[in-house]
């Protein structure tokens, strides 16, 4: 079974729900983890996992799959939650998040997890492995996407530059990079760090085809993704995504923004009936 | 001395030229093969189909650009850019094809080490990586000189690490790494290569040691040009009745300790680790620790190898003369301990 076979009768925004709930439930486990930007990316993983991407639950290296790379290791716990409900790591698995002898290190990392394509968490590696695999999908005349999320901060890093411009070298139309621009890197605010703006143009300088969305906008997300993939255009694919840190539990939404987000032992509990309260809303 | 005597002695010994990007290592009168790398890539390329080039902007001097040209829908020019390298040629491994990428080894060693590290070794990628101007190779000082390569690669888990010692070794050496499933560095000569192994029924084999000829005195254990160099100190001693054995150890990692601890075993030989690298953290440290865990005491053990400096600009000759890496400053190294 693959994914173009999936029945379409859960909604996005259910799945979005069911993805920010796992992570909640695997920041638990630990006591922390980046849950502001497993929240914010919610949104996004729905969409490249239940409407974007092609692959098969039970077979993670099935070869027609489109290829889903994690440049920002962190946000491993934001991909389990949603390689958890696109059944591709069993559900039983998440309460053994960042626990010794866990598939579900805190970083991710291609050896330890089904699904997980490349190891990150040292920055800025994702779109040069992209620019490879996407070398590589064309040389086998293949037909499949590799898509690649990161985040604003490591915009910081050269070697992400490296890779922007050799993908509009090489016409790599079926790159698709993801950044989730949530303006929030280690020392502070993207923007402040080092200063990335304007990201449109800088990219569309370097030969990409950009879209900017509201990245908490499910309905721009989807629009986005198919536009990245229907552009008639022979170049690489970004869509920039702003988004809000903590989406969908606004006492964390609200909390001073910080680029890992404290959470009381008592407020698990409570995100988990914030995500509740506004699942029909 | 008048301006006519300085012009004198000026003209009596030629002014040695700093040769930035040696096209050979190769002494006068040697014999040599042209760029063996790239032909027996190419070679190997008409097999495996799978196998494609990479550079970043030195297929020229890496001896890829023969590959390049045979297969052109194979070559893969990454531009000046050396994490892109390493990352792109993970990815194309990722997707079943086997990367020969080439650069200087400073940039593999130094400059993209954390992407060698995290995108080719941690994720078990089976790419190839061959580097141009290893060690004390270039003359034009410490940005070029990749003193300590074989330390930083070495220290990586799953990487494999050799340093071939003439044009035979690297012929033999690129259908092994093709062989073995992983990654590999392989330090590269380049241009016109020193053919010298196949005057003693050499055979290369990925991760074994083998002893060129046999000696009552000194063991020197070399790898690289250096084992190159151990020969001509075995023939140059000969002549003072100095017995000199040298066991070439072209796979650095995994070490064949095994014939490491033979060889250095046999009672009586004074041990010479001799290597084109700084003598921190490469073969002879490896040979060091490796002896010292087997409780195997050499009669005396002596490292000959770059000095723990940035190393001077000027002619490689005069380069290897003053760091002791050359044939004569080995001679009187090795009479001096005697």
């Amino acid at each position: 079974m693959d994914t173009t076979q999936l029945g379409h009768n859960v909604p996005l925004t259910e799945r979005a729900y069911r993805i920010r709930r796992n992570a909640v439930l695997m920041g638990e486990v630990q006591g922390q983890g980046y849950i502001g930007q497993a929240l914010d990316i919610a949104d996004v993983l729905a969409v490249s996992y239940f409407h974007a991407l092609r692959y098969r639950p039970e077979d993670p290296h099935w070869e027609g799959r489109d290829r889903f790379l994690l440049s920002n290791g962190h946000y491993a716990i934001a991909l389990y939650a949603a390689l958890i409900e696109a059944g591709i790591v069993p559900a039983e698995e998440l309460e053994t998040y960042g626990s010794d002898d866990s598939r579900l290190p805190m970083s991710g990392m291609a050896a330890y997890t089904p699904g997980m394509e490349m190891s990150g968490g040292s920055l800025g590696l994702g779109l040069s492995i992209a620019v490879g695999i996407a070398l590589g999908l064309k040389r086998k005349a293949s037909d499949n996407r590799v898509y690649t999320l990161f985040s604003d901060g490591e915009l910081d890093e050269g070697s992400v530059w490296e890779a922007i411009m050799s993908a509009a070298h090489y016409k790599l139309d079926n790159l698709i990079g993801i950044v989730d621009v949530n303006n929030q890197q280690a020392d502070g605010p993207s923007t402040q760090v080092m200063t990335f703006e304007p990201l449109v143009d800088k990219l569309e300088a370097f030969g990409w085809f950009v879209q900017r969305v509201d990245g908490n906008d499910m309905d721009a997300v989807v629009a986005a993704f198919d536009a990245a993939r229907d552009h008639p255009e022979p170049k690489p694919r970004m869509i920039v995504c702003d988004t809000r840190m903590g989406k969908g539990v606004p006492f964390l939404e609200a909390r001073e923004k910080n680029h890992f987000i404290r959470v009381d032992a008592h407020e698990w509990k409570l995100a988990l009936d914030a995500l509740d309260a506004g699942r029909t809303a | 001395m008048s301006t006519a005597a300085t012009a004198t002695a000026a003209a009596a010994k030629p002014r040695l030229k700093t040769s930035a990007m040696i096209a050979s290592i190769a002494g006068e009168g040697q014999r040599t093969k042209p760029a063996p790398f790239g032909h027996a890539l190419v070679e190997l390329a008409k097999a495996r189909p799978e196998i494609v080039g990479l550079t970043a902007d030195l297929a020229k001097y890496t001896d890829l650009h023969i590959f390049a040209q045979a297969n052109p829908g194979r070559f893969y020019q990454m531009g000046m850019a050396e994490q892109l390298l390493m990352g792109a040629a993970s990815g194309l491994a990722h997707e079943g094809f086997m990367p020969f990428v080439t650069t200087y080894a400073v940039f593999a060693s130094r400059r993209a080490y954390d992407f060698v590290h995290q995108t080719i070794a941690e994720e078990n990628r089976n790419v190839k990586i061959a580097c141009a101007l290893p060690g004390l190779t270039s003359g034009y000082g410490p940005s070029h000189q990749a003193a300590e390569d074989l330390a930083l690669m070495r220290a990586m888990p799953n990487m494999v690490v050799i340093d071939p010692c003439d044009a035979l070794e690297i012929e033999q050496a690129v259908p092994a790494m093709a062989a073995h499933q992983g990654p590999v560095y392989m330090r590269l000569l380049r241009g016109n290569v020193p053919l010298v192994l196949d005057e003693y029924d050499y055979t290369f084999e990925l991760g074994k040691a083998k002893r060129l000829r046999d000696g009552a005195d000194v063991l020197v254990i070399s790898s690289g040009i250096m084992t190159m160099r151990a020969l001509e100190v075995a023939k140059a001693l000969e002549a003072d009745k100095v017995g000199v054995a040298v066991l070439h150890v072209p796979t650095i990692k995994p070490l064949d300790t095994e014939a490491i601890l033979a060889e250095a075993g046999r009672s009586g030989r004074m041990v010479v680790v001799a290597e084109n690298h700084t003598v921190i953290g490469g073969l002879g440290e490896a040979v060091a620790g490796t002896l010292l865990r087997a409780g195997v005491v050499p009669s005396a053990f002596r490292q000959i190898g770059l000095p723990d400096e940035f190393l001077k600009a000027g002619a490689l000759p005069t380069l290897h003369d003053l760091y002791g890496i050359s044939t004569d400053a080995m001679v009187a190294s090795i009479k001096g301990w005697l």
